[in-house]
């Protein structure tokens, strides 16, 4: 129900329609819809996970565990929101979840009456025999019956972006503790990051009252937040939440840009990405619920939520609200709720007195204080109608039944440690607070070991108002003097985990400890009882704490039942770990703009226009995009290969080789390096000639190849595979600079600089003869040899090189003038037949000639003798990189599988990755193996299938006939020489 | 009027000059183009050419004319291990002005961009989300941005996104 | 995510600016190398808890290789220097003998640094 008068945060002049499954409401601008749905009398906002049982909003902010809705529909529907947490907006539209068909009636709720058979570990227990039933039957099943929102189906339409920060001060948290810490740490000229997840300043204290710098908490908050706004060097912002404080001051928030407006133009939410000197929690605590039987029915809340509701919304759940309570905190609810004009039959405290400053005030009140006192009981079907009071210290006897609409429970506060937690900082248990509090003899440090969080205000344990901003002001400049502040004294609290504390089995069955996850006293019992002594254990067992709140309520209250159980102290049995993130982070955000064009970085060669604009279908390799082949109208893309290929060997093809490697070796030592880097000796390589070269890793596995050509007296230049370019430039640099640093070498890849076209067929030197500029004769430029000049007035170097077999010149031209080469050539290919060709094509042409791939041919396991490349290979040479791991027996075992050419019987193309199937079974009783296929295409120039192989013993074993087995079917082929098309090079050497 | 601007530059003639750390040919080599050695992190520019500190042995030039900015380097590079290349059609360069533009960099770089960390004449190399990329400050609020060519694209979509008016963060801003 | 000093820089910078190599001041065991002392060199790794001596590059700057001595279990940082040297210089030495005892700093001690 809406209170006449009230509500902080309201503006009762602006109501809001809003839909709840479907049901149109109203309320008010200000709202939450968790304060939303409570001003029109809906308490019930979901179910269980486990028993499906009615549940209500048991806290008003982000530690919420029952009433998460699904926010919005279709793409944009997100699921497991918080209802406390998420701002009303006109339109707005949630959608309860876990329940079916609806959320008033929900059949499985039938799970409840059964809940006796289902204590924690069911699952483990029952569904182990058969084995395949969990997988099939049983998972599916309980999935379906235990699942939270469905995630949406289709992509999410939202932007999210992304932003680098630095700051010498980082607070998390905007109450009075945040506040000062960061007014402190920013009147030192300090560059200040203060962060609050909620969309209002001040965090509890302008609902709990007390005064600062004698006045109400809220004006001195708005005094401090525009003292900080005026500061050049600060940033606020509130609805941002902290999700995580990693290693080294990396500090991950969440800021919501949008969502309390429906959607916007710009970014729906922002992750920034912080690096902080040092960071403040001042995050606040967390109360803690009391575990009574029938604590989880509707109406049943948190003292301090059920004060919020009042104060900030003016709503509750109807006109009396019971409080329980063990400490004094509480009676400020219970003032709170007088002062709203919602009366309080009764407050139910623990203690045997209660005697300080709030109890008096409450008595002084009107209100009947009954101490020594619990709670044995809720009554209500859906939502509470009634408490059955007891003796706290006793078994449960009724003693009244006192009718109310709510209860509000206090068990005492959790400091919300967690920020200090997640990077290390380890904790201390306080008796007095009966709270885990930040230990400062051991915070988490920083890259020098320095510390890097410090806990402010009621995160550091100081629930006291004067107590807690005069810690912020500290955390912020240990010279700062905090404002005065004043609040009600507060007698101790007393622990009481249990409540009645003598209540038996079936009265602990009914005292909730994680609401959402149905983890009860009973089953954290259970636990102790069958062995698990370890919380962490524990925790996975009983699911206690693994919910979506992550045990923000349950953890404390379920560890101190097991350590009672286990009749261990609490500061013992210890806590979980604290793990990022603080709340469930948005995954949109955690991808910023990285989706759609942007996903990923897509590497263009200068002719990448000219490519798509004729026809190309694309080839990844890496991050290029490289053309696969150039299909004509209604030609399948196996045709347009085939024609590539012919056309190619018939008459001329061009290639954009631009991706490949090019990284320039220059220096007096540069002949010695290469000659180390290189299986081949490259110091002996006269200027003007090319050499093939190979690499290794010092294993002596290959890693790269290409060709080496020698620019001048002490430069080369190294051609590398396209994806090896800044991987072997790395690998360069790695050698000399950190093992012959004393060597005079420079290194530059020049990759990018130049646009790379192959020219190839028996028509290529026509071609460049017609554009003019260089004598391309086989005199002036034989086969592995290069040249400088022009090309149709283009500066150019022409490499004789051929990974074709054919007559072949790869002319490198400056990037910007790549375009303009090709388009030369095209013209002047014109009568001679030119076509591009693609990626495949090339493959296929090299298949042919039986030249290796890098990746196809090998693996990582493959050094250049298995691929018949010993003659790439110095043998004279005492070093390179490799040869001494290419000296370890096994790889100079005769056994080991060598490169052959593989030719199916009937013809047909080998499947990829097909197998040599061998005699016998190998040692894991498979069907033993005797080689397999690296590369296996249609030959348009044999017009059969041609494949390459890793074959044990392969060269000796030419022209005997192997069965290779893949995708379910065999296919015999007869081992034969790796060079399949003419084999003397005479194409290629003219 | 729009509080940042992204523009591609036009074509920039670019050499890549290496020598040995401390070589004495490092300030004949520069003054030849009219420049001084700039410092660790910093860039030197005089009119229309500039020196941009790549690391230790490595200065990237910034050259109206790369053919004749080489010729002038052989003299003072004679007889020194060096190496000195034209690069200028590597890579593109973005300008990126206005109040917003460190603004609009912080969104890709991981990089303090506040004006005092950053002043005008610094020059770093870091990455751009996922590519590497140099980032300078001509002036306090003129950076520039340069990449490699293939990833021109990439950037540029990034660029677009990151200084859209709605997703204005308002850092920076005194 | 760590921060570390590029030490030719003098920039620091975010983990992903830079790329991990591995354990600092191995020794290349080439074809003389005896099986024992070439398995050593491919395979045997300190990987203490404790203080660590490794191999940086700043992939996304500088391009120059570093070395860093930083503690695997706490991840403090006890300086950076340049790779081409025998062994963390003095200055790491002191800071790892200051924050971890003489013990640590003197396994990890390999001499004069070599640095030009």
């Amino acid at each position: 129900m809406r209170l006449e008068t009230g509500g902080r945060l309201i503006d009762r002049t602006r109501p809001l329609r809003f839909r709840f499954d479907d049901r149109w409401m109203t309320g008010l601008a200000g709202d939450t819809l968790a304060s939303a749905l409570i001003g029109q009398g809906r308490i019930l906002m979901g179910r269980s996970f486990k028993y499906h049982r009615p549940r209500g909003p048991v806290a008003a902010g982000l530690e919420e565990p029952n009433a998460l809705v699904t926010l919005g529909t279709g793409a944009r529907a997100e699921p497991n929101v918080r209802a406390t947490q998420t701002e009303l907006f006109q339109g707005l539209r949630a959608d309860s979840q876990n329940r079916w068909p609806s959320l008033a009636f929900d059949l499985m709720a039938a799970n409840d009456l059964v809940s006796r058979f289902l204590p924690a570990g069911f699952y483990y227990k029952t569904f182990i025999r058969p084995r395949a039933a969990w997988k099939h039957l049983f998972e599916p099943a309980i999935r379906r019956a235990a699942g939270l929102g469905p995630a949406p189906k289709a992509a999410d339409p939202d932007r999210y972006d992304q932003v680098y920060a630095f700051c010498d001060v980082l607070v998390a948290g905007g109450g009075v503790a945040g506040l000062a810490a960061a007014l402190a740490a920013a009147r030192t000229g300090a560059r200040v990051m203060l962060f609050e997840q909620a969309p209002h300043w001040g965090g509890r204290a302008p609902v709990d009252g007390g005064t600062v710098a004698g006045g109400d908490p809220a004006g001195w908050v708005a005094a401090a937040v525009a003292e900080l706004a005026a500061m050049p060097d600060v940033t606020l912002r509130t609805r941002a939440t902290v999700a995580a404080v990693h290693d080294h001051g990396y500090v991950l928030v969440e800021e919501r840009l949008t969502d309390h407006l429906g959607g916007g133009p710009g970014p729906r939410r922002r992750l920034w990405r912080i690096r902080a000197g040092r960071v403040v929690n001042a995050c606040g605590a967390f109360e803690r619920p009391l575990a009574f039987p029938g604590n989880d029915r509707p109406g049943v809340m948190l003292a301090s939520a059920l004060r919020d509701y009042v104060v900030n919304w003016a709503v509750a759940p109807g006109p009396a609200a019971v409080v329980v309570t063990n400490n004094d905190d509480a009676y400020r609810t219970a003032l709170a709720l007088r002062r709203a004009g919602i009366s309080v039959p009764v407050i139910a405290d623990a203690r045997p007195a209660a005697d300080g400053p709030l109890p008096q005030a409450a008595r002084a009140a009107g209100i009947r204080v009954a101490t020594g006192t619990g709670i044995a009981g809720t009554v209500g079907r859906g939502r509470v109608v009634a408490v059955q009071l007891c003796d706290a210290g006793g078994g449960g006897h009724v003693t009244e039944t006192i009718p109310c609409d709510a209860v509000a429970m206090s068990g005492g506060w959790s400091p919300a440690v967690h920020l200090w937690s997640q990077p290390g900082g380890r904790l201390r248990w306080d008796e007095a607070g009966a709270m885990f509090v930040p230990d400062p003899d051991h915070p988490p440090t920083g890259a020098a070991g320095e510390p890097i969080v410090t806990c402010a205000g009621a995160a550091a344990g100081a629930l006291r108002l004067p107590d807690c901003i005069a810690s912020g002001a500290r955390a912020g400049d240990p010279a700062a003097a905090a404002p005065p502040a004043e609040a009600e004294a507060e007698a101790p609290l007393l622990p009481v985990w249990v409540m009645p504390s003598g209540a038996g089995p079936r009265k602990r069955a009914k005292m909730w400890l994680d609401f959402q996850n149905d983890v009860k006293v009973s089953d954290v019992e259970l636990a102790a009882r069958e062995g698990y002594r370890s919380v962490e254990h524990t925790k996975r067992y009983t699911t206690l704490g693994m919910a979506t709140d992550q045990g923000k309520l349950s953890n404390v209250n379920g560890l101190a039942v097991l350590a009672q159980a286990l009749d261990e102290a609490i500061p013992r049995v210890g806590t979980t770990t604290f793990r990022p993130p603080f709340v469930p982070v948005t995954i949109g955000a955690l991808a910023g703009e990285a989706r759609g064009a942007v996903f990923q970085p897509l590497r263009r060669t200068p002719l990448h226009d000219w490519h798509a604009a004729h026809g190309a279908v694309w080839e990844p390799v890496g991050l290029w995009r490289r053309p696969y082949c150039y299909p004509r109208a209604n030609e399948s893309r196996a045709d347009a290969v085939a024609r590539e290929v012919l056309n190619t060997r018939r008459a001329l093809g061009l290639l954009d080789a631009s991706t490949l490697g090019k990284i320039v070796v220059k220096g007096p030592d540069a002949g010695r390096f290469l000659d180390m880097i290189y299986t081949g000796a490259m110091s002996s390589l006269p200027v003007g000639r090319c050499r093939y070269g190979l690499l290794c890793n010092e294993q002596g596995f290959l890693i790269d190849d290409g060709v080496v050509a020698r620019l001048a007296e002490d430069t080369w230049l190294c051609h590398t595979t396209s994806g090896g370019a800044d991987r072997i430039h790395v690998w360069m640099e790695d050698w000399l600079q950190t093992e012959w640093w004393n060597w005079r070498v420079f290194t530059l890849n020049l990759t990018e600089q130049l646009a790379q076209i192959a020219v190839v067929g028996p028509h290529a030197r026509k071609a460049l003869e017609a554009l003019g500029g260089m004598d391309v004769s086989k005199a002036a430029l034989p086969f592995m040899h290069w040249a400088e000049g022009t090309l149709a007035g283009i500066p150019a170097r022409v490499f004789r090189i051929s990974f074709s077999g054919e007559l072949s010149y790869e002319v490198a031209v400056p990037a910007d003038r790549g375009v303009e080469l090709w388009e030369r050539l095209v013209a002047a290919g014109g009568p001679l037949g030119v076509m591009p060709y693609g990626t495949e094509a090339l493959h296929v042409m090299r298949a042919e000639k039986g030249f290796i791939m890098i990746g196809d041919e090998t693996d990582g396991t493959v050094i250049p003798q298995d691929l018949g490349l010993g003659w790439a290979i110095s043998a004279r040479k005492p070093d390179y990189l490799g040869k001494r791991g290419q000296m370890r027996p096994a790889l100079a075992d005769p056994d080991r599988w060598r490169l052959v050419g593989l030719m199916t019987l009937d013809g047909s193309v080998i499947p990829e990755g097909a197998y040599a199937v061998g005699a016998g079974r190998n040692a894991n009783g498979q069907t033993a193996t005797e080689g397999r296929v690296t590369s296996t295409y249609f030959s348009p120039t044999l017009n059969r299938g041609i494949a390459l192989g890793l074959i044990r013993r392969g060269p000796e074993r030419m022209g005997e006939v192997l069965t290779f087995a893949a995708e379910g079917r065999r296919v015999q082929a007869r081992i034969v020489s790796p060079v399949f098309h003419d084999p003397e090079g005479k194409a290629q050497d003219v | 009027m729009s509080d940042v601007t992204v523009t591609r530059a036009t074509p920039q003639g670019m050499v890549t000059l290496k020598l040995p750390p401390g070589d004495v040919a490092w300030g004949p080599a520069l003054a030849a183009l009219g420049l001084s050695v700039p410092a660790v992190r910093r860039l030197e520019r005089a009119g229309d050419r500039a020196a941009l500190w790549m690391a230790p042995d490595e200065v990237l030039l910034l050259v109206p004319d790369p053919a004749a900015a080489l010729a002038a380097l052989a003299g003072p590079l004679a007889g020194a291990h060096h190496l000195a290349a034209d690069v200028g059609a590597a890579r593109v360069v973005f300008a990126v002005a206005g109040p917003r533009a460190r603004e609009v960099l912080a969104k890709l770089c991981p990089v303090d961009l506040h004006p005092a960390a950053f002043p005008a004449g610094s020059a770093r190399r870091t990455r751009a989300a996922q590519v590497a990329c140099m980032l300078w400050a001509e002036a306090a609020d003129d950076l520039r941005l340069s990449c490699f060519r293939s990833v021109e694209g990439y950037v540029a979509d990034l660029l677009t996104l990151s200084a859209d008016p709605a997703g204005s963060v308002g850092l920076f801003r005194a | 995510m760590l921060m570390l000093v590029c030490p030719y820089c003098g920039v620091t910078a975010e983990e992903t600016e830079f790329a991990p190599g591995g354990e600092a001041h191995l020794s290349r065991v080439g074809p003389d190398g005896s099986d024992e002392a070439f398995e050593a060199y491919l395979f045997a790794r300190a990987n203490p808890k404790g203080v660590h001596l490794e191999r940086w590059r700043h992939a996304y700057g500088c391009g120059k290789w570093f070395l860093a001595a930083r503690c695997t279990a706490t991840l403090e940082v006890f300086g950076t220097y340049p790779a081409q040297s025998k062994g963390p210089p003095p200055a790491v030495l002191d800071r790892i003998a200051d924050r971890r005892g003489a013990g640590a700093a003197a396994r990890v001690g390999r001499g004069a640094p070599d640095a030009s």
